[in-house]
């Protein structure tokens, strides 16, 4: 099976979600992340630039991926979400609790390396 | 109001959700759908096309395209032969789930489109049909 | 009607039944239904199949070559989506135009293949007659749906009657005038969430100074708005915010929930400049 890859960037975690994500290569995901995450690791980003859309399963995927992250790692950051997907999300009453979120992944990066924000 | 070009998916797989959410992608675009506003009604069907197959024990979908002088529409048509639901309305509460999931998944799909109808009891299966226009074709 | 004429229609419309299939499978192969239905040949297929079960009803109707048979709507109503899409897609009409002639060739090719001497020219001619019609119908389509695009355009051009201004690097405002209604709010939400992916925006201004009257539900929207551009990783500031306004808002019980809110455009930017660089949003 197919696997989002995960990249070690120093001390960060990077994902990128594909535009077109199936519930068990979210799943997987989540456990690879949470299998890499270790000390030494100050967050994990996951790029969401190209993914169309995010439904409650998505968002509760996220969401576990940061409170496990908050355990072992530190801070998840979502960053690059289309506008399209965000007006949905806020008109079905869906949110990202517990996550950072940046336009960019260069803002996901400056916000990790500069680390004085509280979780 | 005239209604053609129906088709037929199964449910029964993660990965025909996928096909789900692309094949009503596809009828959004043919109906002239913004991008919002496709991608309010592909959320809606990914919803619900889960609880199909998670709750549900799989099913089908039908699409259909519907059309009216304002403009044209989807329709889609989400069956099950699974348990049912006892309790519609507490089913689509927010927060309800019999499940781990968040229970979202029923309220915010009925929030996103413009017509939306449970048809269900204990035993019976159950048959969810929800209805989008884009923006210029809703007032009737 | 002459009899040879509704012999060869009656002919197609059985040779249309028999042959639904084989047909569909040939049309979802060519360039109409494929650039359509990317998703998968079998939705190809079964949107071919539509196509072929409306040609026979003309067909058993039996005016092959009339375009304006009541059989000919369902035909209409099915071209008319897929025409949609090729030209949202960028097809011109032309090429549009040219994909449904296309759709003759293996028509013509089975019918003159299959079809027992005795009925094969009658056949032949109804068939073209028929696939001549289909291909009046796509073009009357094509060019009505340039008509559509062009009105369609001219709507969006008037909405945008809502500019988002670039204040700051990294700074958009929007200014908000007048009464908000629904949709007029869903399309400023969408102008100004557009504006922070092109201007790449941290931080996003809702200036309500030229709104006569905030009630619940443009409260709500406010709320909605500020969420989504949080959760695009940007932060929003409501600004302009006049003391009778303010007051509205306590009598009204409504509650901003943690919008960031300032008294004037001009406090808004200095709130936003200070935010530039931490370029932070919490979802
Ligand atoms: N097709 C169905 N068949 C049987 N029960 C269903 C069906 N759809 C929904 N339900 C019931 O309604 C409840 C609420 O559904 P809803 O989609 O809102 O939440 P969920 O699926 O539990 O979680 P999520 O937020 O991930 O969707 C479910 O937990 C389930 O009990
Ligand atoms: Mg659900």
């Amino acid at each position: 099976m197919q696997r989002v890859s995960v990249h070690r960037l120093g001390e960060v975690l990077l994902a990128s979600l594909q535009q077109e994500l199936t519930d068990s290569l979210a799943v997987a995901l989540q456990q690879d992340l949470t299998g890499m995450a270790a000390a030494g690791t100050r967050g994990v980003i996951i790029d969401i630039s190209q993914v169309e859309i995010v439904d409650s399963f998505l968002a509760r995927v996220l969401a576990e991926i940061a409170a496990a992250t908050r355990i072992l790692a530190g801070r998840t950051v979502v960053c690059g979400m289309r506008p399209s997907v965000a007006i949905t999300m806020v008109e079905m009453g869906l949110g990202l609790p517990g996550l950072h979120t940046t336009r960019s992944l260069e803002d996901a990066l400056t916000l990790l390396e500069a680390g004085e924000v509280s979780p | 109001m005239t209604t053609a070009a129906v088709m037929s998916l199964p449910i029964t797989s993660d990965l025909e959700i996928a096909g789900v959410r692309q094949a009503v992608r596809e009828a959004a675009v043919a109906a002239g759908f913004s991008l919002v506003e496709q991608t309010k009604v592909v959320t809606a069907a990914s919803e619900l096309a889960r609880n199909t197959l998670v709750h549900g024990g799989g099913g089908r979908l039908e699409i259909t395209m519907l059309e009216r002088p304002q403009g044209k529409g989807i329709r889609l048509r989400f069956r099950d032969e699974g348990p049912g639901i006892a309790d519609v309305e507490t089913a689509l509460s927010d927060g309800y789930t019999t499940g781990h999931g968040l229970g979202l998944g029923l309220g915010g799909a009925r929030r996103l489109v413009q017509e939306f109808a449970i048809d269900t009891g204990p035993g019976r299966g159950t048959t969810v049909t929800v209805t989008a226009w884009p923006r210029g074709a809703r007032r009737v | 009607m002459t009899v040879a004429e509704s012999s060869g229609a009656a002919a197609v419309a059985e040779f249309l039944r028999a042959r639904r299939e084989q047909l569909a499978q040939q049309w979802a192969d060519l360039a109409l239904f494929r650039a359509v239905y990317t998703s998968g040949r079998d939705i190809a297929v079964n949107a071919a199949h539509g196509l072929v079960d409306a040609l026979t009803e003309v067909a058993r109707d039996g005016r092959m070559d009339d375009v304006t048979v009541p059989a000919l709507d369902q035909v209409r109503a099915l071209l008319a989506q897929v025409i949609a899409a090729r030209s949202q897609a960028g097809a011109g009409p032309l090429q549009v135009a040219g994909e449904v002639a296309e759709l003759k060739r293996p028509v013509i090719a089975m019918v003159g293949r299959e079809l027992a001497d005795v009925n094969r020219g009658a056949a032949l001619i109804a068939a073209t007659d028929l696939m001549g019609t289909v291909r009046l119908v796509g073009m009357e389509i094509s060019l009505s749906d340039e008509g559509a695009i062009v009105a369609r355009q001219r709507q969006q051009l008037s909405e945008i009657a809502t500019p988002v201004l670039k204040l700051w690097d990294r700074v958009v405002a929007v200014p908000l005038i007048g009464t908000l209604d629904s949709a007029r709010t869903q399309v400023v939400m969408e102008t100004l969430l557009e504006a922070i992916v092109d201007e790449r925006a941290t931080v996003a201004i809702l200036d309500i100074t030229g709104v006569p009257l905030v009630d619940t539900v443009v409260a709500q929207h406010l709320m909605k708005t500020a969420l989504a551009v949080r959760l695009m990783g940007a932060r929003c500031v409501v600004s302009g915010i006049r003391p009778q306004i303010a007051q509205t808002i306590v009598q009204l019980g409504i509650d901003l929930g943690d919008i960031t809110t300032r008294a004037t455009l001009a406090d808004a930017l200095e709130w936003a400049l200070a935010q530039v660089g931490t370029s932070v949003g919490r979802a």
